[in-house]
C-alpha cells in the first residue's frame, strides 16, 4: 500500500453540507409533500454521489482534507476523508438512499404527523453523520457529535406522547452528559499534547500521563462515545428511543446515531490512544471485559422481549459492542472484524427494522407471539427478515458471516479464547432470539392474516434490497466499491504506525 | 497603646461612623433609615479621604513666600479633597435618587416599614 | 496618529450627547428620543469597533481630557479590554435600542424621551468606567451608571420601586466599598492614576494598605456584578423591572463589574502577587463556581421565563469570575469571550422574552404551550439558538467560552471548576429544555392526531414587527458567527489584551 498522502480538496465539506442546505429547502416546501421529499432524495443522491467521488483517491491511499476555518485557538475544523472515514461515510449515505425511499412509505402508509419536522432532521441527523466520518480531529468530532444529539432529539420525541417524551428527555440526559465527558477528555488531550488531530496509531504515547490518568481519559473519552454505541451500562436510553417511528428506529439503530457511537470507539482506540498505549495500559482489556459483558448480557434480555422492536433494539445493543470488541483485540483481524460489522450490522440490522416496520403498518402487530402465519401473507417480508436473522446468527452466505470470522480469528490470533468464547455462544444467543419469528411466521398457521397482502412496494422493495445487498456483499466483499479493501487499509494504516 | 489610639483618633471617629452606617443600612427596618445610614456611610468615606490628605502645618497650594515651595511638607495634596466635592454631588444625587423611590414606595404600599411593606406586596 | 487619539472620547461623547438630547423634543414626535437614542448609541458602537481594530493592531490610546496630563489631569486609556469592553456594551445597547421602537411606549407611555434619556446615561456611565484611566474617575462613572439603573429598574411595576431601592442600597454599599480601597490604594501609593498606581505597586512589595485597598475594591465590584453571595438584589430588579428596561441593563451591567475586576487584578496588581500573595483570583474563582450552581439550581426553580433568565445571569456572570479565578491567559481568554458571548446570549433571551410578553401579556412558562411556535415562530427559533448557546453546545458560542474554561481548569489541574463548569452545563438543560418542550411539544401526553393538527392549522401566526424581530433574529444568528469566529476573535483581540504578567 502506497504511503498517505494528503491532497486538499472541497468534497468532503460538500459531502457534509449538502443535506444541511436541504433542510431550508425541506422547511420552505412544507405544504407540497412531493416537492419535499423530492429534496430529500436529491440530496441523498448527490451526497452519495460525492461521497463516491472520494472514493479512489481514498484506495490509493490518498487523503482528501478540507480546513474550513480556525474552530478554536490553535484547532481546525477540518474534514478528512481518510480509508477508515470513507469506509463509514459510504455506508451511512448509500443506507440513507433506501432508508428515505422507506420513510416516504412509511410515514405516508401511517399518516404521521410532523413530517417535515422528521424529515428536517433526518437530513440534518445525517450531515452530522457524515461530519463524523470526516471528522480530522477530536474536536471537530465532538461538534458533529453534539449535531447529531440534537438533530436525533426530535426524532426520539416524535409521537409527542409521554413515553415518547420521557424518552426525550432520558435520550438528552445520557448523550449531552456523554458530549460533556468528552469535551473534558479533548480538552485533558490537548492541554497534554498540543494536537487533536486523529493519527493512525494514536495520538497518546506511553508515559504522557500516569496510568491513572491514562485509565480516567481512556473512561471519559469511552463513556463519551459509548452511550451513543450503547455499551452496557450506559445503554438503557437505546430499547427507550424504540417509541420513535419505526424508519427512526432503523436509522438510529444502523446509520446514524448507534453507528456513529462504535466508530468513535474504534477512532478513540485507533487514532486518539493508539493500540500501543491501550495494550500499555490494559486499556483493551477494560473494553474487551464491557463489550464482552454487553454481548452476552443484551443478548439475554432480547430473549426475553416480546416486543418486536424492542427485541430487535437489544439485540444492536450485542451487536455493537462485537465492534468494540474488535477494537480491543488490537490487532489487523480484530479491527477489520469490528469495521466490516459496522457494514455488516447496518445492512442486516436495517433489514430487520424495515420488516418490522412493515409488519405494524401492515398487519398492525408489535408482539412476537402475534406473528403466527404471518410469513404466508407476507413472504417478501419474511424471507428478508430470515436472511437478516441468519446474518446475524452468523450463518453463511450472509454478510454477518464475513465480520463474525475476522473477529474470531482475531481472537484466535489473540490468544483470547474467553474472546472466542463470547462470540460463539452470542452466535448461538441470536438464533434463540431471531429464529422463532421466522417459525411463528412461516410455520404456525393461522387464519389471522388470510386476507392480509404483501405490505406497500415503497416498503417491500428497500426491505428486499437490504437483504440482497446482506447476501451479496458476503459472497463479493469487494464488489461495493470495495468496501472491504478500504477496511483493510484503513486497518494497515492503524498497525503499521504502532 | 495610649499613643497609638491617640495618633490616629480621626480614623477610630471614621470608622464608627462606617460601622454606624453599615448597621444602620443592612439592621434598621425604617426604610427612611436605611437611608440616613447610607449618607452616614458615604460621608465617613468623605471623611477619610480629607483626613488622610491632610497635613498639620502645611497650606493649600498657592504659592506663599513664608512657606518655601522647594519642600513638599509645606503644601497639601489637594487633589483628594476636590475630588471629594465630587463624591459629595455624587453623594447627593444618591440621596435624592433613594427619596424619589421611597415616595414611589409610599404612594405604592403606604408604609415604609419593610416587614409590612413585604406583607402588603405578597399579598398582592 | 493623531487623529485616532480622538476615538477614545468619540466612544464616549455620543451617548452623554445623546442623553441631553432626548429629552428636548417636543411630545408630540412621538419616535424622536428612539432615533437618538439609536443614532448616537450607533454612532458609539462604530467608534466602538473601531477603536477594537485599531488598538488591536497598534496598541493603546491614551486621551487627556481637556488636555491636562496625568496625574493632575483624567485620562482615557483605550486598550485592547476596554475597547472589547466598549464594543459589547454599545453593541447591545445598539440592537436592544432599535427593539424598544414600539415596546417603550406601550410600557412607559408618555416617558419615551425620559427612557432613553436614562438608557444613555446608563450606558454612557459604563462606557466611562471601561475607559476611564483614573480611579477616581470610575467611582463617579459608576454611580452615573448606578443611578440610570435604579432609575430604570424603578420604572416596573408596583413592586419595582422597592426591589429598586434594594439595589440602590446594596449599589450605593459597593461603590462605597470601592471608593474606600480607592481611598487606601491613593494614600498608599500618591496618585489616582491607574496607569501610575500598577508601577508603583510593584516596587512596594507586599504593601498591606494596597492589597486591603484591592481586597475592598474587589468586594465592592463584586457587590456590582452579582457574585455569590452578593447577588440577592439582582433577581428581584431584574424581574420587576420594565422588559426593555431589564434587557439593557442585564447583558451589560454586571459585564462592566467584571471588567473592573480583570482591570484590578491583572492590570493594576502583580497577576502573580494577587494569585500566591493574597489568594485573591481563587477565592473570586470559587465564589464563581458556587454561584454557577447555586444560580442554575434557582433557575429552574422559577416558573416565571424572566425569573428564570434573572438567575440564570448569577450562574453565567460565575464563569466569568471562574476564568478570573483561574489567573491564566487561558481562563483570561475564557473570561472576556464569555463576557462577548453571554451578553449576546443574554441579550437575546431577554428581548425574546419582552417579544412574548408584549403578543401572550405573561411570560409565565406554565402557561407556555406550542401555539407559541405556530404563532412566533422566528422568535422561538431565536430563543431555542440562545438556549442551545446558554448550555453550550457546538457550534454556538457558548460552548467556546466554556472549552477555554475547561483548557484553562486542566491546565491549572483545578479539577473542581472541571466539575461545575460540566455539572452546570447539564442544569442548563434542564431548565432550558423545560421551556423548549412546552414551546414545541405537546406535553398533556396523549399522541399528536388529526385534531391537534387542525387545531395548530387553525392557529394563525402573529409575529412582532419588524423592528423587535430584526434585532431578535440578528442576535441569535450572531451566536451561530461568534461561534465560528472565535479563533479568530481570541487571536486578534483577545491575545492582544492579556497583561504580561499573567
Amino acid at each position: 500500500m502506497p504511503l498517505t498522502e494528503t491532497y486538499s480538496s472541497s468534497l468532503p465539506f460538500w459531502a457534509v453540507a449538502v443535506s444541511l442546505l436541504a433542510v431550508p429547502a425541506i422547511l420552505w416546501s412544507a405544504r407540497k409533500p412531493n416537492l419535499r421529499e423530492f429534496w430529500t432524495l436529491l440530496a441523498a443522491a448527490i451526497k452519495f454521489g460525492l461521497v463516491l467521488a472520494l472514493l479512489p483517491g481514498a484506495k490509493e491511499g490518498r487523503v482528501a482534507e478540507f480546513v474550513l476555518l480556525e474552530i478554536a485557538e490553535g484547532i481546525e475544523l477540518s474534514l478528512r476523508a481518510d480509508a477508515f472515514g470513507m469506509f463509514f461515510a459510504l455506508i451511512a449515505s448509500g443506507l440513507w438512499i433506501l432508508t428515505s425511499f422507506y420513510s416516504i412509505g412509511y410515514m405516508r402508509g401511517h399518516h404521521e404527523k410532523k413530517q417535515t419536522r422528521y424529515f428536517a432532521s433526518f437530513a440534518v441527523s445525517l450531515s452530522a453523520t457524515i461530519g463524523i466520518a470526516f471528522s480530522g480531529n477530536l474536536l471537530t468530532f465532538i461538534i458533529f457529535y453534539e449535531l447529531l444529539t440534537l438533530a436525533t432529539y426530535p426524532l426520539v420525541i416524535h409521537s409527542e406522547n409521554r413515553e415518547a417524551i420521557r424518552a426525550g428527555r432520558q435520550y438528552l440526559a445520557y448523550a449531552l452528559t456523554a458530549g460533556l465527558l468528552m469535551v473534558a477528555g479533548a480538552a485533558w488531550i490537548y492541554g497534554t499534547t498540543g494536537t487533536l488531530d486523529f493519527t493512525p496509531g494514536g495520538i497518546l504515547e506511553e508515559g504522557m500521563l500516569s496510568a491513572g490518568g491514562m485509565r480516567i481519559l481512556f473512561f471519559m473519552l469511552m463513556i463519551g462515545v459509548g452511550v451513543k454505541g450503547g455499551i452496557m451500562p450506559l445503554h438503557s436510553w437505546l430499547p427507550n428511543a424504540m417509541v420513535a417511528p419505526t424508519p427512526v428506529s432503523a436509522l438510529l439503530h444502523a446509520v446514524a446515531v448507534v453507528k456513529s457511537g462504535v466508530f468513535g470507539v474504534v477512532r478513540m482506540a485507533g487514532f486518539v490512544f493508539g493500540p500501543d498505549v491501550m495494550a500499555a495500559y490494559d486499556l483493551n482489556t477494560i473494553l474487551a471485559v464491557f463489550a464482552g459483558f454487553t454481548i452476552i448480557v443484551a443478548s439475554v434480555i432480547a430473549l426475553r422481549q416480546e416486543n418486536l422492536k424492542r427485541r430487535l433494539a437489544y439485540s444492536t445493543v450485542a451487536h455493537l459492542s462485537y465492534i468494540a470488541m474488535g477494537a480491543a483485540l488490537l490487532n489487523s483481524e480484530g479491527f477489520t472484524g469490528g469495521m466490516l460489522h459496522i457494514s455488516t450490522h447496518a445492512t442486516m440490522k436495517i433489514t430487520l427494522f424495515f420488516c418490522a416496520g412493515a409488519i405494524i403498518v401492515h398487519a398492525h402487530k408489535e408482539n412476537v407471539s402475534d406473528l403466527d402465519g404471518l410469513g404466508r401473507a407476507m413472504p417478501w417480508t419474511f424471507a428478508a427478515f430470515t436472511i437478516g436473522a441468519m446474518g446475524l446468527t452468523g450463518v453463511p452466505p450472509v454478510n454477518g458471516f464475513l465480520s463474525k470470522w475476522f473477529l474470531c480469528l482475531g481472537s484466535i490470533e489473540a490468544g483470547q479464547w474467553l474472546v472466542l468464547g463470547v462470540f460463539l455462544v452470542s452466535g448461538l444467543l441470536n438464533a434463540a432470539y431471531l429464529f422463532p419469528v421466522v417459525y411463528r411466521g412461516f410455520f404456525r398457521s393461522s387464519d389471522k392474516f388470510r386476507k392480509l397482502g404483501e405490505a406497500s412496494p415503497f416498503m417491500v422493495v428497500p426491505l428486499c434490497a437490504t437483504a440482497v445487498l446482506s447476501v451479496v456483499f458476503c459472497l463479493f466483499p469487494n464488489l461495493f466499491f470495495g468496501l472491504f479493501d478500504l477496511a483493510t487499509a484503513a486497518v494497515e494504516g492503524i498497525m503499521k504506525a504502532s | 497603646m495610649i499613643e497609638f489610639l491617640h495618633s490616629y483618633y480621626a480614623y477610630w471617629a471614621i470608622i464608627l461612623l462606617l460601622v454606624i452606617g453599615l448597621y444602620g443600612m443592612l439592621v434598621k427596618t425604617n426604610l427612611m433609615k436605611k437611608v440616613i445610614g447610607m449618607i452616614i456611610f458615604q460621608n465617613a468615606i468623605i471623611l477619610l479621604f480629607v483626613a488622610a490628605a491632610f497635613k498639620w502645618d502645611a497650606t493649600v497650594p498657592v504659592l506663599d513666600p513664608a512657606y518655601p515651595s522647594e519642600d513638599p511638607v509645606n503644601y497639601l495634596n489637594p487633589l483628594p479633597h476636590t475630588l471629594m466635592l465630587t463624591a459629595i454631588v455624587v453623594g447627593v444625587a444618591i440621596v435624592g435618587v433613594a427619596f424619589a423611590l421611597l415616595i414611589a414606595i409610599y404612594r405604592n404600599y403606604g408604609t415604609l416599614e419593610e416587614p409590612v411593606l413585604m406583607e402588603r406586596m405578597r399579598s398582592e | 496618529m493623531e487623529a485616532w487619539v480622538h476615538l477614545a472620547v468619540a466612544i464616549l461623547l455620543p451617548a452623554f450627547f445623546g442623553a441631553l438630547v432626548a429629552v428636548i423634543f417636543p411630545a408630540r414626535w412621538r419616535n424622536a428620543p428612539w432615533v437618538t437614542a439609536v443614532i448616537t448609541s450607533g454612532l458609539a458602537f462604530a467608534a466602538s469597533v473601531a477603536g477594537l481594530v485599531y488598538t488591536a493592531s497598534r496598541g493603546e490610546v491614551r486621551y487627556y481630557l481637556g488636555g491636562w496630563e496625568p496625574p493632575m489631569g483624567i485620562e482615557l486609556v483605550m486598550d485592547p479590554l476596554s475597547a472589547f469592553f466598549c464594543a459589547v456594551v454599545t453593541g447591545m445597547a445598539f440592537f436592544v435600542f432599535i427593539h424598544g421602537k414600539t415596546v417603550v411606549p406601550r410600557e412607559t407611555p408618555g416617558k419615551e424621551a425620559a427612557f432613553y434619556s436614562t438608557a444613555l446615561l446608563l450606558v454612557g456611565g459604563l462606557l466611562g468606567i471601561v475607559l476611564t484611566g483614573d480611579l477616581f474617575n470610575l467611582y463617579v462613572f459608576l454611580e452615573i451608571s448606578s443611578l440610570a439603573g435604579y432609575a430604570l429598574v424603578a420604572i416596573g411595576d408596583r413592586r419595582a420601586p422597592f426591589s429598586a431601592f434594594r439595589y440602590l442600597i446594596l449599589g450605593t454599599i459597593g461603590a462605597s466599598f470601592y471608593l474606600l480601597g480607592v481611598a487606601f490604594i491613593a494614600m498608599e501609593t500618591g496618585s489616582f492614576n491607574m496607569g501610575d498606581v500598577a508601577r508603583v505597586v510593584p516596587a512596594l512589595g507586599d504593601s498591606a494598605p494596597a492589597t486591603v485597598g484591592l481586597i475592598l475594591i474587589v468586594f465592592g465590584i463584586g457587590l456590582k456584578m452579582a457574585l455569590f453571595p452578593m447577588h440577592g438584589w439582582l433577581s428581584d430588579a431584574y424581574t420587576y423591572a420594565t422588559s426593555t428596561s431589564t434587557a439593557i441593563i442585564a447583558p451589560i451591567g454586571t459585564k462592566v463589574a467584571a471588567y473592573v475586576l480583570l482591570r484590578g487584578c491583572f492590570y493594576m496588581f502583580d497577576p502573580d502577587f494577587v494569585r500566591e500573595g493574597i489568594p485573591l483570583t481563587t477565592i473570586i474563582g470559587y465564589l464563581g463556581a458556587v454561584g454557577i450552581i447555586w444560580g442554575s439550581v434557582l433557575a429552574i426553580a422559577q416558573s416565571d421565563l424572566k425569573r428564570m433568565l434573572a438567575f440564570s445571569s448569577v450562574s453565567q456572570v460565575g464563569y466569568i469570575a471562574l476564568g478570573v479565578g483561574l489567573a491564566s491567559p487561558l481562563g483570561m481568554i475564557g473570561a472576556v469571550l464569555h463576557t462577548l458571548n453571554h451578553a449576546v446570549m443574554k441579550a437575546c433571551l431577554f428581548l425574546v422574552n419582552t417579544n412574548i410578553l408584549s403578543r401572550f401579556g405573561h411570560t409565565d412558562i406554565r402557561r407556555f404551550d406550542r401555539t407559541f411556535r405556530i404563532r412566533m415562530p422566528w422568535t422561538m427559533a431565536a430563543f431555542t439558538l440562545a438556549a442551545i448557546s446558554m448550555i453550550g453546545l457546538p457550534p454556538t458560542a457558548g460552548f467556546f467560552s466554556k472549552w477555554y474554561l475547561v483548557l484553562g481548569s486542566w491546565e491549572n489541574a483545578n479539577y473542581v471548576f472541571l466539575g461545575v463548569i460540566l455539572v452546570s452545563s447539564l442544569l442548563n438543560v434542564v431548565y432550558f429544555f423545560r421551556v423548549l418542550e412546552k414551546i414545541y411539544l405537546r406535553t398533556d401526553g396523549e399522541p399528536y392526531d388529526e385534531k391537534n393538527e387542525r387545531e395548530d392549522a387553525a392557529v394563525e401566526r402573529e409575529e412582532s414587527p419588524a423592528s423587535m424581530l430584526f434585532p431578535t433574529v440578528f442576535l441569535a444568528a450572531s451566536l451561530l458567527v461568534l461561534g465560528l469566529a472565535n479563533a479568530f476573535i481570541v487571536t486578534y483581540f483577545i491575545r492582544p489584551m492579556i497583561p504580561s504578567g499573567l
